[in-house]
Parts: C-alpha cells; structure tokens; sequence
C-alpha cells in the first residue's frame, strides 16, 4: 500500500488514523484546559454565522428567536475550529502545488456543462436543504460521522446511513451513475 | 488558554489533515456516493476505528465524558435524508466546504451561502420542528452499547471487524 495517492496527498487510511488521533487529543484537551468536553463539529458554526448576519439587520429578531437562542450566536471554539479548517486546508494545497482555482466541479461539469449559474444555483438550494437536515438531525459527517461513530451513538449510525442512503439515490439520478 | 485558540489551532489541524486526505473535493463527495471512489469513507472510518479506541479509554479512565447526539427518531430519520439529499446536489459537507474554498474550489462558496441561508431557515421553522418531529418519539442521548445491552470494548472489537470488511472489499474492488 503506498503512502501517498498519485496526486501527492497522504493514504487515505494514514490521514484518516492522524485525524483520529487529532480527534483524541482534542477532546481531552478541551475537557482539561477549557473545562468543556467539545467534539469535533461543524454545522452549528453555520448557525451563528446567519446569527451574525440576521443582527446586523435586525438584532431584535435575532433576540427573540428561540433557536438563536438555544444555540447562542457568539464566536466559541467550535467557530474558530471551522476558521481554522480554511486556514490548514489552504496551507496545506499552496505548499504541496494542489491549491487549484476551479469554477465548476468536474462531475458537475461532465453532466451539467461549465455554467457558473447552474452550478450556482444547485450548490446553493442543496445547502439550503443539507442545512436544513444537519440541523433537524443534530449533526453533520463531522459531528455524526466522526465524533459520533467514536462515541458508538446511536443516532449516528442511523444518521450516517441516511445520509449515504438518501445522498446515494440522488447522486445516482443526478449524475447518471455508471455511464459517468 | 482560551478556547478560541484552541479551536483555532485544533482547525488549523484538522483543515490541514482533511486537504492532504484529498477528502475536501466535490468530486470525491460525489465519487463516494457513486461507489467510484470511497476516499472519504476509508478517511473516514480510519479516523473512527482510532478515535473510539482512544475515546473510550479516556471515558474508562474518567478523563472525560461522552456526549452523545440524542436518538431522536423523527429528526434523526428526515434530517438525516435531507442531508444526504443536499449532500449529493451541492457535492459538500459544512466541514469541507470551507476547505474546499480555501484550496480554490471557489465553487463552494455557493453551497456556504446556501447552508447559512438553510440555517437562517432551520432557526425560523425549529418552534413547527419542536411541535411536531421532535416530539415523535426520543430515545434519549443513548449508545449503540447502551441500545444493545453489551459491553462498549465488545461492540468495538466488532465494529473494527466491520471497518476492516469495509476497507477489504474497497481494496478488492479498487474504489
């Protein structure tokens, strides 16, 4: 098994084990110098950022909204975690030359032709819908897939099968399955 | 040290280890849930068969404490379709599409907008959610150990045995 893929990034296998170990060492360490135990996650921070953004229109709506406030719109660790990712991910791509300035995915492109629009508007109404999920279902890959499978939860193995069950279906409609 | 920091620090790691696992690209999203190319289920359960190892010997030894997502059945079952829905149209997760920006799929930026846009949505129709899919039916914040009333370390062994059929047939069938 090589240690590297053709297009220079780590094994996959090799890079998944480092990120558990990440995982590990991140949980202890926010258990004992922040004094809150904090899995790694993601979707929640998409919640604060519309937080953030329905204030600055309108902080009384924001006040008001039991879901903002459940969730509370402030910047915490796990929104630094996310700012973080943007900066890792675009270390790591500029110092091994795979950064690559791309305006449609080549899937997308085979399928649907290189339209920014088209594209535009499909990434978009699917994030609405996946949003929408993620937040109904508590979790998304990172907060269900990663942590949650750690934590053997229950809600993440059925979670993760809808996920790749329902995500499989429409992929395949979507992107014409084998003749790709 | 505070906690921004740390989270700062823990992402920069966590971005970093997800770009060179190549997992951050549409196509790789989309080449998974074609079966062409599973590199984020082998990332993926890679990094689960470490974790769980470690986060339960932390949990033996009382160094932490678990926090399960709770088994709420109606928002678990439709959540999770919807996302799997969105996940195959917009070829992103909310993890990896900040990733995906950051090494130039700009793309992407389109699928953040529409996941702030699905969160500013969610926040508008959680009081319907909580009068209604909530309340269906809840298990509570409960392990698959829990659920089956064994040991975690036996429901471990075996899911390593899982995670390692998975792999093998990955690499047998070179996906």
């Amino acid at each position: 098994m090589r240690l590297k893929t053709p297009d220079l990034g780590w094994n996959p296998y090799l890079a998944g084990a480092i990120l558990g170990l990440l995982a590990i060492v991140s949980v202890l360490a926010t258990t004992k110098l922040i004094g809150k135990t904090n899995f790694l996650g993601a979707s929640t921070t998409f919640v604060r950022a519309a937080g953030f953004i329905e204030k600055a229109a309108s902080p009384e709506h924001v006040d008001q909204n039991e879901y903002f406030t459940k969730e509370k719109v402030k910047i915490d660790w796990q929104f630094m975690l996310v700012i973080g990712i943007f900066i890792g991910a675009f270390i790591s791509s500029v110092s091994d030359g795979s950064f690559q300035w791309e305006s449609v995915p080549p899937t997308w492109r085979q399928r649907f032709g290189s339209g920014i629009g088209l594209r535009a508007v499909g990434a978009f109404l699917g994030g609405v819908i996946a949003m929408v999920g993620a937040r109904l279902a508590d979790g998304c890959p990172s907060g269900h897939g990663l942590s949650g499978l750690m934590q053997l939860s229950l809600s993440s193995f059925v979670a993760l099968l809808l996920f790749f069950g329902a995500g499989v279906v429409v992929a395949h409609l979507l992107y014409g399955g084998k003749q790709l | 040290m505070n906690e921004q920091i740390i989270g700062l620090i823990t992402g920069i790691l966590f971005g970093f280890i997800l770009q060179k696992g190549r997992v951050l690209r549409f196509d790789k999203q989309v080449g998974a849930l074609l079966f062409k190319d599973m590199t984020i289920l082998k990332f993926m359960f890679a990094a689960v068969v470490v974790g769980m190892v470690g986060i339960y010997l932390l949990k033996d030894f009382g160094l932490i404490e678990l926090k399960h997502k709770p088994m709420n059945l109606g928002a678990v079952v439709i959540g999770g379709s919807l996302f799997g829905i969105g996940w195959a149209i917009m070829g992103f997760c909310p993890g990896t599409s900040i990733g995906a920006v950051a090494e130039g799929r700009w793309h992407a930026v389109w699928a953040i907008l529409g996941m702030i846009a699905g969160a500013a949505l969610f926040a508008e129709l959680f009081p319907f959610f909580k009068r209604t899919v909530l309340t269906w039916k809840d298990w509570g914040k409960i392990s698959l150990s829990d659920a089956l009333g064994i040991n975690h370390w036996v429901v471990i062994v075996l899911l390593i045995l899982v995670y390692l059929a998975i792999f093998a047939l990955f690499e047998k069938k070179k996906i």
